[in-house]
């Protein structure tokens, strides 16, 4: 806006009326202090008031009922959601357990195998396209690779569209942990006379590893949050899980599909399930945050 | 003669001890694979939607009607409302988002009242859209519906603004998407203003500027691609943001001049009709996530594209 240059120009050129001048440039000053102060802290209030909401509205109903029986047909009181909570916990780890590998593979080779290799950027340039594709659209691929392909809706489903999500998470986020080794490890690894394969498994990864596990505990918390991806692949399903080839409930669509409902017991039990993902998701968060910090320099 | 001096010369010499690297096939395994997953979306996406595009052609993206029932499909309501929702969020978001960005890189307060801002900020990161939703129609909607009935009988003439006023609205959506994409703008945006180096903020300082003189001349002018950057990313979010929207947005095919009328986005027309689509209308709905993931990855692209120049460009000052 204001050239520093002129100003200092002005303050030395023209003296007249100075001290009023720079007593409006110091008001201004502090105003606009004050106004980033105010807009940063207006942050807090739509944040305070959700997580007031989502504990006020949701403790009433949280006991341990809820996590052991079956969710109330509409109109009725009492139940839980402990197959969503199941099925929730099933999905996130079957997910992980497809991605998870291949995420943390690519990554160390494009950090140790060959990082300046055409392979490695396509692979690094693939990593971000997918973090911006959005949600529903993975729940849309696994809707059409595994929905259709198998006509029916499963927790199969649901999990491979949560594995696509978490994939670019965990194999940008192992990337920048394995960018955290420092080089003497390896280089000592090999002095002592170790193959590659040896620095990776014997050095490199052990010191990555709780960088790695914080990247996959963000993934997980990110997905078991999502909801997008499951609405029409896993669906919903009022029972226990019997199989990952049948409907499956997961809190979010619960959440979702009782948000909406006229019945006043079924909107609560919504609060309730959002207090127990929030939590859920928070504990993920907070266990991401404790593992990296314990990692030795 | 030759063999004993290459037997005792080999196991020196030889970088790998025991054969090829099977590991690194892995590992290129792995990496094709990831590349194969993006290429299979696409195809995946592409090939249920052929049936849509052959019939539909470009017709389909300025239809205006969608009546699964008579299979008429036309994406324009959807398509408006995806752009009108993120582009207001956008001006919501972008003042507060910004401003925060500014507090957690300058040192208006001590570290702990700056971490506790970032923190929160965090969290907001973290919420599940869901619940997003969920506080949006217990809490937004009261509050929207009042503000639009308010806005109707002060601007009858003016048709953004003009009623009748609904709760599930364009605005409420664009009010909660603000709230969840503020943390992007603020990552990014706080990032390029620590970037911003200190020379550069001293010799505004030594040549006569204040605290705010030195932010709008020197630093947020340095820092501006970054933030280009972050609205960028931050509008590619927006779009194919999903279920707070449609549980807010009143899943309306109808366009409409009003910000009060429910409306709906690519994203949440693919929440609501897939679930019991079938024939032609999952083919057209296929075809509506072929047109947000075409939207948001050209929106992501150019992100990544000013992010990196700005990368280039600061890499000498720095």
């Amino acid at each position: 806006m204001d050239n520093p240059i002129s100003h200092a120009g002005d303050f030395f050129g023209d003296n007249s009326p100075e001290s009023t001048k720079i007593l409006g440039r110091s008001l201004l000053d502090r105003a606009l202090t004050a106004l980033c102060i105010a807009l940063s802290f207006l942050a807090l209030v739509p944040l305070g008031s959700i997580l007031y909401l989502v504990v006020k509205n949701g403790w009433p109903l949280l006991d341990w009922s809820v996590f052991t029986q079956l969710p109330p047909a509409a109109g009725m009181t009492g139940g839980g959601f402990g197959n969503a909570v199941v099925g929730t916990l099933a999905m996130v780890g079957l997910a992980l357990a497809i991605s998870a590998p291949p995420a943390v593979l690519a990554a160390v080779y494009i950090c140790e195998y060959h990082p300046k290799s055409r392979l490695s950027d396509a692979v690094r340039f693939t990593a971000k396209l997918l973090t911006g594709v959005p949600s529903i659209i993975c729940g849309v691929f696994a809707f059409a690779a595994v929905v259709l392909a198998t006509g029916k809706f499963s927790a199969l489903a649901g999990a491979v569209a949560l594995a696509v999500l978490m994939l670019p998470t965990i194999l940008l986020t192992s990337e920048q942990a394995l960018l955290g080794v420092q080089k003497a490890y390896r280089e000592a690894s090999y002095g002592l006379g170790a193959t590659r394969f040896q620095t990776i498994f014997r050095v490199v990864l052990p010191d990555a590893m709780p960088a790695i596990m914080t990247g996959i505990m963000l993934a997980v918390a990110r997905a078991a949050g999502e909801t997008a991806p499951l609405v029409f692949t896993a669906l919903f399903s009022q029972f226990w899980m019997g199989s990952l080839m049948e409907p499956t409930a997961s809190l979010s669509v619960l959440i979702y599909n009782f948000s909406t409902m006229p019945f006043e017991h079924q909107v609560k039990m919504a609060w309730t399930a959002s207090l127990v993902l929030v939590l859920l998701v928070t504990a993920s968060n907070v266990t991401a945050q404790l593992v990296f910090s314990k990692r030795h320099v | 003669m030759a063999a004993p001096a290459a037997a005792t010369k080999d196991p020196v010499v030889s970088p790998v001890r025991s054969g090829p690297d099977y590991f690194l096939g892995l590992t290129v395994a792995a990496c094709v694979a990831t590349i194969f997953v993006l290429g299979w979306i696409f195809w995946e996406i592409f090939q249920e939607a052929l049936p849509a595009l052959k019939e539909l052609g470009a017709g389909f993206l300025t239809g205006a009607n969608w009546q699964p029932n008579r299979d008429r499909y036309g994406v324009l309501p959807f398509l408006v409302g995806t752009v009108a929702t993120s582009l207001i969020a956008l001006l919501i978001a972008l003042p507060p988002g910004l401003a925060i960005a500014i507090f957690l890189s300058e040192d208006f307060l001590p570290l702990p009242a700056r971490q506790l801002v970032r923190f929160v900020v965090e969290l907001l990161a973290a919420i599940p859209s869901v619940v997003y939703g969920l506080w949006g129609i217990f809490v937004v909607i009261p509050l929207i519906q009042q503000l639009g009935t308010w806005c109707a009988e002060r601007f009858p003439d003016v048709p953004p603004l003009a009623g009748p006023a609904y709760g599930n609205s364009l605005l409420t959506a664009s009010v909660v998407l603000a709230l969840m994409i503020l943390p992007t703008i603020t990552a990014i945006s706080r990032s390029s203003l620590v970037a911003v180096p200190r020379t550069l903020r001293e010799g505004s300082y030594a040549l006569g500027a204040t605290r705010w003189e030195a932010i709008f001349g020197v630093i947020l002018p340095t820092a501006a691609p970054g933030i280009v950057a972050a609205t960028i990313l931050a509008l590619g979010r927006a779009m194919g943001e999903t279920m707070a929207v449609a549980m807010l947005i009143g899943n309306s095919p109808r366009l409409s001049w009003s910000i009060f009328a429910p409306s709906g986005t690519l994203a949440s027309l693919l929440a609501n009709q897939f679930g019991e689509a079938e024939g032609m209308q999952v083919s057209a709905l296929m075809y509506a996530a072929l047109v947000l993931v075409a939207l948001t990855l050209a929106v992501n692209f150019a992100g990544e594209a000013v992010l990196r120049y700005t990368e280039k460009k600061t890499a000498g000052i720095r």
